[in-house]
């Protein structure tokens, strides 16, 4: 056996379990449990003492035995350090250990041995530290916009890092934020306008890009690879460069605090992405049903209504959605075109919550959530159309 | 014959183009241009609310007299700078009523008092009455008077459209405006944002490139960050790390791996003694750097978790066969396989993250060091209200950004040479 992977498996797979352990103490800190240690020595000295009685026994028992036996041991000398945890905790833990042993139940002598088996330890650890702290990472904040959405003014007060929810209350009590932010803070009203703004962008955008695309991916003009190039880099320019442009001009025109303003920026500004996506798609349409089309008098209209549409459905609804969930996220604009609450969207509706200094934290986070759930729903449950869609490069950001 | 026929398919082509064409050039283009144009001119935020002639209709009874009624108009010019010219009034009166000593400025035809004040200077003021009598003594109803609104018309100069130019605004950009730490921090923030999200990317992609349980899962989750509105993000970031209440700091004092709570977002610097060096990191600004990096990371992921998926499985086998480890292989067959993206992932994250306003307008404002070229504009235009100057630095961003483009376009070119 190697010496040297020996030492890095060793290390390697107990600072795996210490982080693990100590993913699982964070969440049980803001469960309200308390916790001041991760009691790294000791934690990483017992990973040490696993691995290698795992090396040592190797096959001679069953890995689900060997595993158990892991688990009862490590969760037995945890429960002795930190007297007086709650059974879920050491639940936890047990589970930790089950899946931990299962993981390194694979490395025996003989595979140390191997050729590149440092590295290959090296690389297997870092692949299940990348998953869980990938994971953890990305969905700690949305794991948190929800439980504080669920808290109180005065229970954060008295225990910050204390989340749990407390499922026995009255459900009137549980979901208060979200009565306050309806009643008190009118967001019905910003989620029918958002609604209204996000569909009313996407039935317009259509309307002004399919004819457009189809131009583009069928018919000869002069200055058709201009146009194509100049969509693209029409779609690099920011908002912010055409913030200060059009407040000047929309104030002149009284086309501030007006969702029918909003409208014209939100189709303008995703209309050459749109038309982007639609063209690439239409050329991959086969061009002799149009022809057939032509020789039965169909003008362009009968040919985009009758034959364009029905065969990219696909292609169209993938577009939709997209516009949507960019005017649904928008931001700036928002912020630029509406001062009067009447008119708010709800990103605008939570930016402006946020100015009072005195908005309980709970209503912030729940008009968040209210404000996320829709986009994250859609991507989650159209996620096949919308994947290749993003590579193409059709989110700006 | 085929002539006509290129000829009606070139005019169906601009008859389909054009709505989209207009849309985009009246929302995008002009606005650009136009940039340009205020840009030379001294113009703040009050400058362009056009002036506008203004009546408050007030109405009062007269004692012991019931069919006589005091109208006072309290007469403005909105602006505080600029004059309004020709201003016209007119307001309707009931039937059978008449107005007592007419201003002779005023003429009365057919229930309607058509009056001309001539012109007002910029914060003109004027309380103007009228005395209604009913010309049957009846009673004169004071409601029916008030729902009827006057109506005033007047011509004035917008500042927007005059010729004045000058070259204060770039003046006071370059030299006025701490031109050097704008364009360092933009950069700083700009480049480590890509660069991170770049290596996360491909760290991410690396993972998800092989099989395990909850695989697909994993990709959905990864991409969460990118589709969720930043609003809500960014206010839940601002609670995290909050000095005081944040979860964060919290946790950092309950472990005690810090002492004192970090003021993540509000701290412009902040001192690491590193092997007896005081090394002065700009707190504020990494934070929202990281925030970058977590927020745009997965779009890099999806570009090279694409391509990982297209490299052809026979490349590893036969590295297997040679005896590669793995991480000979990741560098001699994966990172020469993704280069090609990485290069325009670069690019267009450069591009896109030198323009990122929302992001750090919503987690600091632009304080504590975070100003970027972005959200002085906002400051310039809508926190000083100088309009001109908003727009300089517009147009200082847009130059940059051309440059970046430029190249951008001519890397796409060379690439798609080489295929």
């Amino acid at each position: 056996m190697k010496i040297k992977s020996l030492i890095l498996y060793c290390l390697i797979s107990s600072i795996f379990l210490f982080f693990l352990v100590s993913i699982w103490k964070v969440l049980s800190t803001l469960q309200g449990i308390e916790l001041k240690n991760f009691n790294f020595a000791i934690i990483l000295t017992l990973g040490i003492g696993i691995s290698l009685i795992n090396l040592i026994i190797g096959d001679k028992f069953h890995k689900i035995i060997k595993s158990l036996i892991f688990a009862i041991l490590f969760t037995f000398v945890d429960g002795y350090i930190l007297q007086m945890m709650p059974v879920w905790y050491n639940v936890g833990i047990f589970g930790i250990l089950i899946f931990y042993s299962l993981k390194i139940d694979k490395y025996n002598q003989k595979n140390l041995e191997l050729d590149y088996s440092s590295q290959k330890v090296v690389f297997e650890f870092l692949t299940l530290f990348g998953i869980v702290l990938f994971s953890f990472v990305i969905l700690f904040p949305f794991y948190m916009m929800l439980v504080t959405s669920f808290k109180t003014q005065a229970a954060l007060l008295i225990n910050p890092l204390d989340f749990s929810i407390n499922f026995a209350q009255d459900i009137k009590e549980l979901f208060k934020s979200y009565f306050v932010i309806f009643d008190t803070y009118k967001f019905g009203r910003y989620i029918l306008i958002s609604s209204f703004v996000s569909v009313g962008t996407v039935i317009i955008t259509l309307i002004f890009a399919i004819p457009a695309a189809y131009a583009v991916a069928r018919l000869n003009f002069f200055g058709k690879n201009f146009l194509s190039t100049s969509i693209l880099i029409i779609y690099m320019f920011p908002a912010i460069v055409l913030v200060i442009p059009l407040y000047t001009v929309f104030s002149q025109l009284g086309l501030r605090n007006n969702v029918g303003g909003l409208l014209i920026v939100y189709t303008a500004t995703t209309l050459p992405v749109a038309i982007y996506m639609l063209q690439g798609y239409f050329k991959s349409i086969p061009k002799e049903l149009e022809e057939a089309a032509i020789m039965d008098k169909l003008n362009w209209f009968g040919i985009i209504i009758k034959i364009i549409l029905p065969l990219s459905i696909p292609a169209i609804s993938s577009v939709a959605l997209y516009v949507f969930m960019i005017a649904w996220n928008e931001f700036l604009f928002s912020l630029m075109f509406l001062d009067n609450p009447n008119t708010f969207t709800l990103s605008r509706a939570i930016q402006y919550l946020s100015g009072d200094a005195e908005t309980p934290r709970q209503y912030l986070m729940a008009g968040s959530v209210v404000v996320t759930i829709p986009v994250l729903f859609i991507f989650v449950y159209f996620e096949k159309y919308l994947v290749s869609g993003l590579t193409a490069g059709s989110v700006k950001g | 014959m085929s002539d006509t026929l290129s000829k009606i398919e070139k005019r169906t082509a601009y008859i389909l183009l054009l709505p989209a064409v207009f849309l985009v050039f009246s929302i995008i283009l002009f606005p650009i241009f136009a940039n340009v144009w205020i840009s030379f001119k001294e113009v703040g935020l009050k400058d362009i609310r056009i002036p506008e002639p203004r009546a408050k209709k007030i109405v009062k009874s007269i004692k012991d007299s019931s069919d006589e009624i005091k109208i006072i108009y309290k007469l403005r010019n909105s602006s505080l700078i600029l004059d309004i010219r020709d201003v016209k009034f007119q307001d309707k009166i009931p039937k059978n009523s008449e107005p007592l000593n007419l201003d002779e400025r005023c003429q009365l035809k057919s229930n309607i008092i058509y009056c001309d004040f001539g012109n007002w200077k910029a914060k003109y003021r004027e309380n103007f009455q009228i005395v209604l009598k009913n010309k049957n003594g009846e009673k004169i109803n004071k409601k029916e008077i008030k729902s009827i609104k006057p109506k005033l018309s007047g011509k004035s100069d917008n500042i927007l459209l005059n010729t004045d130019f000058t070259l204060k605004n770039f003046k006071k950009v370059f030299f006025q405006n701490e031109f050097f730490d704008l364009l360092t921090t933009t950069f700083y923030y700009t480049f480590f944002g890509t660069i991170g999200s770049i290596v996360f990317g491909i760290l991410a992609a690396q993972l998800v490139n092989q099989k395990f349980f909850g695989r697909t899962f994993m990709r959905s989750i990864l991409l969460f960050p990118y589709v969720g509105p930043v609003v809500a993000l960014a206010y839940t970031w601002e609670l995290l790390l909050d000095p005081y209440s944040g979860t964060l700091n919290n946790l950092l004092l309950n472990f005690q791996v810090i002492q004192e709570p970090l003021n993540l977002l509000g701290q412009k610097y902040l001192t690491i003694n590193f092997f007896g060096f005081d090394l002065k990191l700009r707190l504020a600004l990494t934070t929202v750097i990281i925030f970058e990096i977590w927020r745009y990371f997965p779009l890099a992921f999806l570009f090279i978790l694409a391509r990982l998926q297209a490299v052809p499985k026979e490349l590893y086998e036969a590295a297997d066969v040679d005896g590669a480890g793995p991480l000979q292989k990741f560098i001699s067959i994966t990172l020469p396989q993704i280069t090609a993206v990485i290069s325009i992932l670069f690019m267009i994250r450069f591009i896109w993250n030198f323009n990122k306003f929302e992001d750090i307008f919503l987690l600091t404002g632009g304080a504590s060091g975070t100003r970027t070229l972005p959200i002085n504009v906002y400051e310039q235009g809508f926190t000083i209200s100088d309009i001109g100057m908003g727009s300089a630095v517009s147009i200082v961003i847009v130059l940059l950004l051309l440059i970046f483009m430029f190249i951008y376009f001519k890397l796409l070119g060379r690439r798609a040479d080489e295929n």
